[in-house]
């Protein structure tokens, strides 16, 4: 009887998450789409940061959402990358492939030793760490002596791609960070679809089950860290290249709250989540810097409002709403 | 002229004052965070927003009111502390039964909104907040010339931290407390109101900031900025103490910002960073802390 029910309820399940991932494929076609002819209709430098600022959320929410950690340093993966992609373009005359990588590889170094303090505490420590390790790397962009101090690495060339495709044309830049976004997006997919992502979820749900059943917690959590790691530098690579300048804003302890909220907003542990919150976030900002009204303030309301309303952001309640649960979506949390 | 480790004694000693001084503005928000964390669990990320709260208080007071420091250092903790009991009653509480880190995230927002709303309505730029009269001017002790008015702070923070010490570990109240943040619901059932317990102690820590932010104002500029950049400095503090002891967290501070005061005399560079670097280094040898239970 019991394994009746059993099997009709997983069958209905195996239907759903059909009907959950044609929905998924349909709306994914769909942005997709929209992301290719985007460039009629907007700005493209608008349209590119956003892109790079969503690649930037999902990153984060690869920690977040699938390992349960909250790290309040993602800046300085980001603004690093930034930082080292901007100096590698330009003092070196590197080619904006090999710049981009030399940022990723940059912040997976950062990643690796800021990961390594900071996993050995948990929960609100772990943020506490990362926010104080953060910081201290802000303070060095302060004062080292290749990141210009205040000014910033100003006038980054775009250069071209392969040594081929000129990028100081808005379209091919456009196209060549798109390309990096989708690529980005698809590598977090499989990640967290892998073995690995699978162990990483089952961390967070329990991490002394985790622990017992065998699995070296640490060095899951370390590899999930640097994972994010990297794919935050990516974007912030891309960003130096999109903007051609590298500045200490993008380091500061308020980025690392910004994409917080990018992905507390769209749905955290949700894919695309992240990418409607870090919409939402840069469209919000691009509005109101004509006028003087704070941006902190709404920033600071909107955290507010989600954390005692609204804590499984846009996506989640999507998923968890009438029409989401026809569509066959799951949504926990 | 006297030297010590090819340092000029002047220079030293003036140091360790300015190090002693931040000290007792980390201890004192320290001890604060690892109150409201004890019993509520909640990494009070609006602890630096507070402390400029106190320092605004004071500043606006006086412009407006025409209250003097000594009145200030009174009205502004009560004013700052009925405010973080109102926001603690009405919507912190609603998050007690959820993960800790969505009060973390809350009150970060909390801060973020203070934090812009004052940067706002007086800008960014800081504005001075003269000393008292009666504690203006300096002593000469004749090896160093001591400021009066930083002596009463490294005085006045440490009466406050003991005073505070003393009313967790040796009073009535204290003894609620404590047990409440051993066994909630035991206490609970044994008649003791733990709800109005949590308000009082959330306000309790956010008057205690204002306090220190009171203390703070005529040493620093008042500005909206002033929080936070001390909370993160105070985070890294936390984390090297561990949040498990209120002594711990007191003797951390005043370590820490004697530390900062000397690396400034040693190694200039690297004073923004020391106490990050000894809290990464703490982690690595001690990962619990150095007065910390909680592993």
């Amino acid at each position: 009887m019991t394994d009746l029910i059993h099997s009709t309820t997983s069958a209905k399940r195996t239907e759903r998450s059909a009907t959950a991932s044609m929905t998924y494929a349909i709306f994914l076609a769909a942005g997709l789409a929209f992301l290719v002819i985007a460039p009629a209709f907007f700005y493209p430098i608008f349209l590119m940061k956003l892109l790079c600022f969503a690649l930037f959320a999902c990153a984060f929410n690869l920690l977040l959402g699938y390992t349960g950690l909250l790290s309040f340093g993602h800046a300085t993966f980001f603004g690093g990358a930034a930082y080292f992609t901007a100096h590698a373009v330009k003092e070196w005359g590197l080619t904006p492939e090999l710049g981009i990588l030399l940022g990723v590889a940059g912040a997976v170094v950062l990643g690796l030793v800021m990961g390594f303090v900071a996993i050995r505490r948990q929960g609100i420590y772990f943020a506490m760490i990362t926010l104080a390790l953060s910081q201290m790397f802000y303070f060095f962009c302060l004062q080292a002596e290749f990141t210009r101090g205040e000014d910033g690495i100003q006038s980054v060339p775009r250069g071209h791609l392969f040594g081929l495709i000129d990028l100081s044309q808005p379209t091919n830049m456009y196209y060549f960070v798109l390309a990096v976004f989708v690529i980005g997006l698809l590598i977090i997919w499989r990640f967290i679809n892998s073995p690995f992502g699978m162990i990483l979820k089952s961390i967070r749900e329990n991490e002394a089950r985790a622990t017992s059943l065998g699995y070296s917690v640490a060095r899951y959590k370390l590899g999930a860290f640097v994972m994010s790691a990297a794919l935050a530098g990516l974007a912030g690579g891309v960003k130096a290249l999109v903007f051609q300048f590298a500045t200490l804003t993008d380091v500061t302890w308020q980025m690392s709250g910004e994409v917080i909220l990018m992905t507390l907003l769209g749905g955290i542990g949700t894919l695309i989540g992240p990418i409607f919150g870090a919409g939402l976030v840069v469209t919000l900002q691009n509005y109101l810097a004509t006028s003087d009204f704070p941006v902190t303030i709404i920033t600071g309301v909107v955290f507010m409002v989600c954390v005692l309303l609204f804590r499984r952001g846009i996506i989640g309640e999507f998923y968890a709403s009438r029409l989401g649960r026809k569509l066959g979506f799951e949504h926990r949390r | 002229m006297t030297m010590i480790f090819g340092i000029p004694l002047q220079a030293f000693l003036g140091q360790l004052l300015i190090g002693l001084i931040n000290g007792s503005f980390y201890a004192l928000l320290s001890l604060g965070l690892a109150v409201i964390f004890g019993l509520l669990r909640v990494i009070n990320f609006a602890h630096g927003a507070q402390y400029m709260l106190g320092a605004f208080a004071a500043m606006l007071l006086l412009q407006y009111f025409g209250i003097n420091y000594w009145f200030a250092l009174v009205l502004a903790p009560v004013i700052v502390g009925l405010f973080g009991a109102l926001i603690e009653r009405t919507l912190l509480s609603r998050l007690y039964k959820l993960d800790h880190l969505y009060g973390l995230l809350f009150t970060f927002g909390l801060a973020l909104t203070i934090e812009g709303t004052f940067r706002y309505l007086y800008g960014a730029a800081g504005q001075p907040y003269s000393v008292p009269p009666a504690l203006a001017g300096g002593t000469n002790l004749g090896f160093m010339f001591l400021p009066i008015y930083r002596g009463w702070v490294v005085v006045v923070s440490l009466i406050a931290c003991i005073g505070t010490w003393l009313l967790i570990e040796k009073t009535k109240l204290g003894s609620y407390l404590r047990a409440a943040t051993e066994n909630p619901v035991l206490v609970q059932a044994f008649g003791v109101n733990v709800p109005m317990l949590l308000t009082l102690t959330y306000g309790l820590g956010a008057a205690l900031a204002a306090f220190a932010g009171v203390l703070a104002a005529p040493v620093y500029q008042v500005s909206p900025l002033m929080g936070s950049n001390i909370i993160i400095v105070v985070f890294a503090v936390v984390v090297v103490g561990g949040m498990g002891s209120i002594m711990g967290a007191i003797l951390t501070g005043y370590m820490l910002g004697i530390a900062e005061g000397l690396t400034k005399v040693f190694y200039p560079e690297a004073s923004n960073i020391v106490i990050f670097v000894i809290m990464a280094i703490v982690l690595l040898i001690r990962p619990a802390g150095l007065f910390g239970r909680d592993a």
